[in-house]
């Protein structure tokens, strides 16, 4: 916890030190790793764009999408549209690239990745090492394994379970790793679904990005187990910028969950990511996310400004792909996972919780656009505000001209706590042809006097009823995601809302 | 066991007086009732006691076994065993009845120090308890109160009651909104728990009610005051006779 190392006056009790230590750990991610660190230089040229990609060894070919990438960014203006204020973000004021001194050789096998990466993980609950020693074992009985490649500032410090799977044929690696062993996957893919010049920090990213995760599941492949990428921010003044690329061949499924942490830092830290799917015909892809950035303090010091681009193509007909995401943390988010469907009778569903606490300001929601005949899609919003915080959705149904007899649904809620925040709903709605029905329903609703009253007068402390109520709101969406994830996000929407009461 | 002396209280918002010095001692094991026309303040006593927001307590004390539980916080007086079954019992969607009850009991014991109920020993109890009051499985899984008929609502507070074992139940209206069927269902649900120490309050328009539970004392409400307490026949004298003529009696 941040507190960890209080500096205690003369005359102050241990009880008095103990409650200040409790209250302030009301983030509980927040502390930091020491760790002898290597930076690029601050700042963004056309070097330090070299410098990452020679740093990751990669082909001429990335370099020169990369060098594309930021010759077009050059040109770009940072976008005003979203409802969310902040304070103009310096790009040359960063550092680019930053990764622990012992990742300069790159480790073999987990062993020689540094005990103190792996303690950092640990901590966070994540035991790397443990799960690549299960490897060879069997699972205990009920007891479900989750691949995990763990992402450390700018690089990939360790990906477990690789060589179960690739038995099954699964490619599980760190994107850099990817581009050196398989660049006939990577360049057949990576940015057809975000291209280069989508947005403002899509295109950064493609100019910058550092590491991420890469999968490829083969055709008729169901991958065997979860996967998992844990990213965290840990060095000062640094952004992430990482890149997921997904690839889902014919008739194959893949559950792929992400986590984020950061510590507890009075800057704002930027961070802003792409994740790309591609789904073949009849695959299938869950994506689940539990954001859990650093939010910054009560008047709305530091945080993570987080900026990302996520998009599923669903290219092949009957292909299927659900978003969820549960969004606790950042400062400011800016998000909007969305679904193309692309093939006949392809499906896209979104499933999201996004709580925005104390200063926090999130605008997030999704697209869904229909290209392909008898295409549904269905969306799930769950927008919780308290504090002074500012929570919109913004989401764009659009059922083009050949999207005949396609189908969508909408359920857009939000709920109030306090009277000193705002929720916002922003839908399109676009259709171009006859045969199609689109459904929206949007509610607003306070958290109510008399169901907090009803839950303390039964036993039940203020913010353990807030947290049972809140979670109520939620539940279609918390049931959307895998158990183990479920069962954190639960108590993430406890955890987030502390303080909102009262 | 609890014991109410001289209690005034207003509404926070607006300088209106609803209690105007209340005075009621209920002992252990008793069955006390209330009695009253409307906006005689019964429900708002019922409120103050459990600890609801919006009412301001000027003047007045009241104990439960000598703790004073004006000073604490609602779920504080819910663990020191006073229960209040709503008159109007609140929906809370999306969470499961089960869940609700479950959170209530450990939330409770933590408070008291207790170890919690695990979820085997907590099931076996609520399916026992649920069965006496006709409460199915499915009513369990349902969210609390959503889309419940007036006459589950009802039971739901009863099993809510049996669940948590308080030592103090306040009944506030319960009868109302219920058919004879279902208000028998309730009796016998609040009969069951009557077991010589725990001590009730039931708050009530009508005698109908306390035909089924029967009270050791009746107490008439008027204008914020206790007017008049004698036994069960005080109840009877009202269903007969109205209150018209007991408040020119006061008056």
């Amino acid at each position: 916890m941040a507190m960890d190392d209080v500096q205690v006056k003369d005359g102050v009790d241990a009880e008095t030190v103990e409650a200040v230590k409790a209250l302030s750990g009301a983030y509980k991610y927040g502390w930091n790793t020491e760790i002898e660190m290597e930076y690029a230089p601050k700042g963004l040229s056309e070097d330090i764009v070299r410098l990452i990609s020679s740093k990751n060894e990669e082909p001429e070919w990335m370099l020169d999408w990369r060098l594309d990438a930021y010759r077009r960014w050059l040109k770009l203006t940072e976008p005003d549209w979203a409802m969310v204020d902040y304070p103009k973000i310096d790009f040359q004021d960063q550092y680019y690239y930053a990764r622990p001194k012992s990742m300069e050789e790159k480790p073999k096998s987990l062993d020689d990745v540094d005990p103190k990466l792996l303690e950092t993980y640990k901590k966070l609950g994540i035991p790397l090492k443990e799960q690549a020693l299960l490897a060879g074992v069997e699972a205990p009985e009920g007891e479900r394994r989750v691949a995990v490649d763990a992402v450390f500032d700018s690089v990939s410090v360790g990906t477990t379970f690789q060589a179960e799977l690739m038995k099954a044929g699964v490619i599980f690696c760190s994107i850099s790793e990817a581009i050196r062993e398989h660049p006939e996957l990577v360049r057949k893919y990576l940015g057809t679904v975000v291209p280069v010049s989508d947005n403002y920090y899509a295109t950064l990213n493609s100019a910058v990005f550092s590491d991420g995760s890469f999968v490829y599941i083969p055709p008729g492949v169901r991958c065997p187990m979860e996967l998992s990428t844990y990213f965290r921010i840990n060095a000062e003044n640094t952004g992430q910028f990482e890149r997921t690329l997904i690839i889902a061949d014919k008739e194959s499924y893949v559950s792929y969950l992400e986590g984020c942490t950061a510590p507890q830092r009075d800057i704002a830290q930027l961070h802003a990511a792409v994740v790309e799917l591609v789904l073949l015909d009849d695959a299938e892809i869950k994506y689940s996310t539990v954001q859990n950035w650093y939010p910054g303090d009560e008047n709305g010091k530091g945080g993570i400004y987080n900026f990302v681009t996520k998009r599923a193509d669903c290219r092949g007909d009957r292909s299927k792909v659900m978003w969820t995401q549960v969004e606790t943390g950042s400062a400011v988010t800016w998000k909007y996972p969305s679904c193309v469907l692309r093939g006949d009778d392809s499906q896209g569903e979104f499933y999201s919780i996004a709580i925005a606490n104390n200063m926090q300001q999130a605008d997030t929601g999704t697209k869904m656009v229909h290209l392909g005949k008898n295409t549904k899609s269905r969306i799930v919003s769950k927008g919780i505000s308290a504090g002074k915080a500012q929570n919109t959705y913004r989401g764009l149904v659009s059922m083009h001209p050949k999207a005949k007899n396609s189908r969508n649904y909408t359920q857009c809620d939000s709920l109030l706590i306090g009277d000193k925040c705002g929720a916002h709903t922003v839908p399109y709605i676009e259709v171009k042809n006859n045969s199609s029905r689109v459904e929206h329903e949007a509610t607003t609703s306070k958290v109510d006097d008399d169901q907090l009253f009803y839950c303390r007068s039964r036993g039940m402390g203020e913010e353990d009823a807030v947290a049972l109520v809140v979670n109520g709101f939620c539940k279609e969406v918390l049931q959307a995601l895998p158990m183990e994830f479920a069962m954190e996000a639960q108590a993430l929407v406890a955890i987030s809302l502390e303080g909102s009461v009262g | 066991m609890l014991e109410i002396k001289n209690l005034h209280v207003q509404l926070e918002e607006e300088d209106k007086q609803i209690l105007k010095g209340v005075n009621l001692s209920l002992e252990a094991g008793k069955v006390h009732a209330i009695m009253g026309p409307n906006g005689s303040g019964k429900s708002t006593l019922s409120y103050v006691l459990s600890g609801k927001g919006g009412y301001e307590v000027t003047e007045g004390s009241a104990h439960l076994e000598g703790n004073d539980i004006l000073a604490m916080e609602p779920e504080e007086r819910a663990a020191a065993g006073l229960f209040l079954a709503f008159q109007y019992p609140v929906e809370i969607p999306g969470v499961g009845n089960m869940t609700f009850l479950r959170t209530a009991v450990n939330s409770q014991r933590k408070l008291r120090g207790e170890p919690e109920m695990s979820a085997g020993d907590f099931l076996k109890v609520v399916r026992a308890k649920a069965k006496d009051l006709k409460i199915d499985a499915d009513m369990l899984k349902r969210p609390v109160n959503v889309g419940f008929s007036g006459g589950e609502k009802k039971r739901n507070e009863i099993l809510q009651m049996a669940m948590l074992e308080p030592k103090m139940c306040i009944l506030d209206e319960t009868d109302s909104g219920l058919d004879v069927d279902a208000m028998k269902l309730v009796a016998q649900g609040v009969n069951a728990l009557r077991d010589g120490k725990r001590t009730f309050l039931v708050i009530t328009h009508y005698q109908r009610l306390l035909d089924h539970i029967k009270p050791d004392v009746v107490h008439i409400m008027a204008a914020g005051r206790i007017i008049k307490s004698g036994g069960p026949e005080l109840a009877l004298e009202v269903e007969n006779n109205g209150y018209a003529d007991l408040l020119e009696e006061t008056a």
